[in-house]
């Protein structure tokens, strides 16, 4: 019984969009993921340049992210709905804008934001985690951080299904509560024994690292060579973007 | 001939100050297995941990580890003689991928990348988990992660291995999978479970625990008889009265 509990727990993982488009075999995918973080950062500095005069070039980072989409064969409209979950996060900026009367910014503010996720999904969905997180350490990222971000992304999944069980089990006991109140201080006391439920599983994790002989830092297994073809195809990426926010200034809308 | 580990008059305190383990003598010998029984909070895994130097508090006795006692200084070693596979593999399985994993081990005692990629194809090859080697621990089952779990101890070649309940979350296939790869295994285990079976099916002798002190010691089926494991009036602290 446990175990179908846990089978079933791990069904709500598996259908992780990120995890199956990344899993694909496409050249792009094979690429080094330390290329794709630096064309993935280059297009993001160039976005965040990216002002009224050269709103066009919008139009030029659309084509080329959407074509890279296509050639690693990650299904459009899934991505360009995840786009959206920027928005509650921009709302505040967008509808201050409006409120100042300035809509051009407002729509730019909104852009920028939607074309930074469309990066950053691009760049996900092509990448397993486990590559990004060697790609981040080979570029020299403070492994502390790095280690800081595999450990959230690997128990998270956790989490979220002890979060999952606690839920149901509340909705058995009370399908409905009579108070509001009482469903935020219920919702309230699950939290905390979330937390500490972590806090717990924290410890247990750095025992198991201990036992195998962990001293502060985490050994690397691979330090496969880069081709050079990874490299050319990170220049080509980054002189097209530039090229394409240069040409969108020298002919602004 | 020297058993492995030797443990005399062990006291043990949480930080809080609650005890945990009084006045505790082990012995585990050579290629033996020792099933380790007791209720809920009776201080098994604390002793486990204890064995590796892996709980902080306050503690009195001896603990001798093939000649080495354990002290801060001698930890390293211990670890590479002692594997632990914990009760919860999730725990345990922390690294992005399997073969990660499996390597962190060998990787933190500095062996070359040759030795340590053909400890892991070795270990994994002797769980049956080869063909997961790319992949990330946390889309694996139950028993397929408790085995690349052994796998990741296995490759560090220890000595003795230390289980905290390992048929925990199994199902029958999985568990008896274990089951026959723990019966293969040359190394002496000491096996912390509630599973009568399992401890019949790979102990040739077991210490019962209660209150932190081991009360009864002996052949497995003996300890299991007076310890009344099996029925309503067993010893257990928290049994129904």
């Amino acid at each position: 019984m446990a175990a179908s509990f846990a089978a079933a727990a791990g069904a709500n993982v598996h259908p992780l969009a990120f995890e199956r488009w990344s899993a694909g075999e496409t050249r792009l995918h094979q690429l080094d993921p330390r290329v794709k973080l630096l064309a993935a950062l280059g297009l993001l500095l160039v976005i965040a340049w990216t002002d009224r005069s050269s709103a066009a070039a919008f139009g030029g980072y659309f084509l080329l992210l959407t074509s890279f989409l296509w050639a690693a064969r990650i299904p459009l409209p899934g991505s360009l709905l995840r786009t959206l979950m920027v928005l509650p996060f921009v709302a505040g900026v967008v509808i201050l804008n409006l409120w100042g009367g300035d809509p051009a910014r407002a729509i730019l503010t909104m852009a920028r934001s939607m074309f930074s996720a469309y990066t950053a999904i691009a760049l996900l969905s092509s990448t397993p985690f486990p590559a990004l997180m060697r790609g981040l350490e080979r570029l020299r990222v403070p492994p502390f951080l790095v280690m800081v971000l595999h450990f959230v992304y690997r128990y998270l999944f956790l989490l979220t299904n002890q979060a999952q069980d606690m839920l149901r089990a509340r909705r058995c006991r009370a399908p409905e509560p009579r108070r509001r109140t009482r469903f935020w201080s219920a919702s309230a006391g699950a939290v905390a024994i979330l937390f500490a439920r972590g806090y717990d599983r924290a410890e247990r994790i750095h025992h198991a690292m201990l036992a195998r002989g962990f001293e502060s830092h985490f050994p690397v297994m691979h330090a496969r060579q880069t081709p050079s073809a990874d490299w050319w195809w990170l220049a080509a990426v980054l002189v097209l973007t530039a090229g394409i926010h240069l040409a969108a200034r020298s002919w602004p809308l | 001939m020297e058993p492995l580990i030797q443990v005399r008059n062990l006291h043990y305190s949480y930080p809080d100050g609650t005890p945990a383990l009084r006045g505790v003598d082990f012995e585990l010998w050579p290629a033996e297995t020792v099933a380790v029984l007791g209720a809920n909070g009776s201080g098994k895994t604390t002793f486990l941990l204890h064995l590796l130097g892996l709980v902080g508090g306050k503690s009195e006795g001896d603990v001798v580890v093939r000649g080495l006692a354990l002290r801060k200084e001698n930890f390293t070693k211990i670890r590479r003689m002692i594997g632990m596979l914990f009760q919860d593999s999730d725990d345990q399985l922390f690294m992005p991928t399997v073969e990660e994993d499996v390597a962190f081990g060998p990787l933190n005692m500095g062996l070359a990348q040759d030795e340590v990629e053909r400890r892991v194809r070795q270990s994994l090859r002797q769980v049956g988990m080869e063909h997961v080697a790319s992949r990330p621990p946390y889309h694996l089952s139950a028993g397929e992660k408790r085995r690349v779990a052994l796998a990741g101890v296995l490759a560090m070649s220890p000595e003795m291995i230390l289980l905290d309940e390992p048929s925990t979350f199994l199902d029958p296939p999985a568990r008896s999978s274990l089951v026959e790869i723990l019966r293969s295994l040359p190394q002496a285990q000491c096996l912390v479970t509630h599973d009568l079976t399992l401890a019949r099916q790979l102990a040739s002798r077991a210490v019962y625990f209660e209150k932190g002190e081991i009360t009864l010691q002996g052949g497995v089926e003996d300890v299991i008889a007076r310890a009344g494991w099996e029925t309503l009036d067993a010893r257990r602290s928290d049994a129904p009265r």
